[in-house]
């Protein structure tokens, strides 16, 4: 029950924090919206027991990323919004119309597994970092390397693309 | 009861707004933005299969999903920050030089 409870308070925020992100005018504000969004989703985790998941999501997410926005949006000087300017060959009505339409269509799918509910069936013990820890170094250790090689090559890529050319 | 399905339905709703915000919005730092939404949707579905089949992969795929999506932003950014050196705007309307 109070699985239920925590479960639909943060779903609501999240989506909710969503909406706020994709409406905001302002972009600042939708950052902002987005970090408390980021930290809700990792709420959820913990109640999905994934907690490493949950810390890494407030590191890297709401600690790393969304720095990484704020930076970008106070270097943009945004004199001109950005908003005013419209392609007239955009189909953004349509690209709303066809994205609701999509997401009838899913919950059309998640009401047909709601007739037929499956609980959580497996459990996960408490040791949850040593897991993910244990996973990640022995069964999926050349795709942690190379996961590790993308992100130098994204660090360089994004020094070479930001720095100002002499 | 909670079950496997509330997740499912919150991902997916979460994703749709993605798509939305990438879909209507002209502000390409609030387009990466919707794109990083949508990538925390795919980690709430990758979570939830993974408490329901009692195995931690899918928590190892969330793992590596996050670190693309910061590759992905530190790349992004860093284009966004050329062009708006070049050209002066963000509007992905105005970004139309390799469009036909």
């Amino acid at each position: 029950m109070a699985e239920a409870v925590v479960f639909y308070i943060f779903a609501a925020l999240i989506l909710g924090f969503a909406v706020l992100v994709i409406t905001a005018k302002s972009t600042v504000h939708s950052v902002l919206y987005l970090v408390a969004d980021f930290l809700c989703v990792a709420a959820l985790y913990v109640v999905l027991q994934a907690q490493f998941l949950a810390v890494i999501q407030v590191t890297v997410y709401a600690g790393g990323i969304v720095v990484l926005y704020l930076f970008v949006v106070m270097l943009v000087n945004l004199k001109r919004p950005p908003e005013l300017y419209s392609d007239p060959r955009r189909l953004g009505r349509l690209g709303l119309v066809m994205a609701l339409a999509v997401f009838g269509e899913l919950v059309a799918i998640g009401a047909y597994g709601w007739l037929k509910p499956s609980g959580f069936s497996g459990t996960l013990d408490a040791k949850n970092i040593e897991q993910v820890g244990r996973a990640l170094y022995t069964d999926y250790l050349v795709p942690f390397e190379v996961a590790s090689v993308l992100l130098l090559v994204a660090m360089i890529g994004a020094i070479l693309l930001a720095k100002r050319e002499t | 009861m909670i079950t496997q399905t509330h997740f499912l339905v919150l991902s997916a709703a979460l994703f749709m707004l993605g798509i939305i915000g990438v879909m209507t919005r002209r502000n390409i730092i609030i387009i990466l933005m919707s794109m990083e939404l949508m990538l925390n949707a795919v980690n709430i579905n990758l979570i939830a299969f993974s408490r329901q089949l009692g195995d931690v992969t899918g928590q190892v795929f969330a793992v590596f999903v996050i670190c693309v999506a910061a590759a992905e932003a530190a790349v992004g950014l860093g284009i966004i920050l050329a062009f708006y050196r070049n050209r002066e705007t963000i509007n992905i309307d105005e970004m139309n030089l390799m469009r036909w």
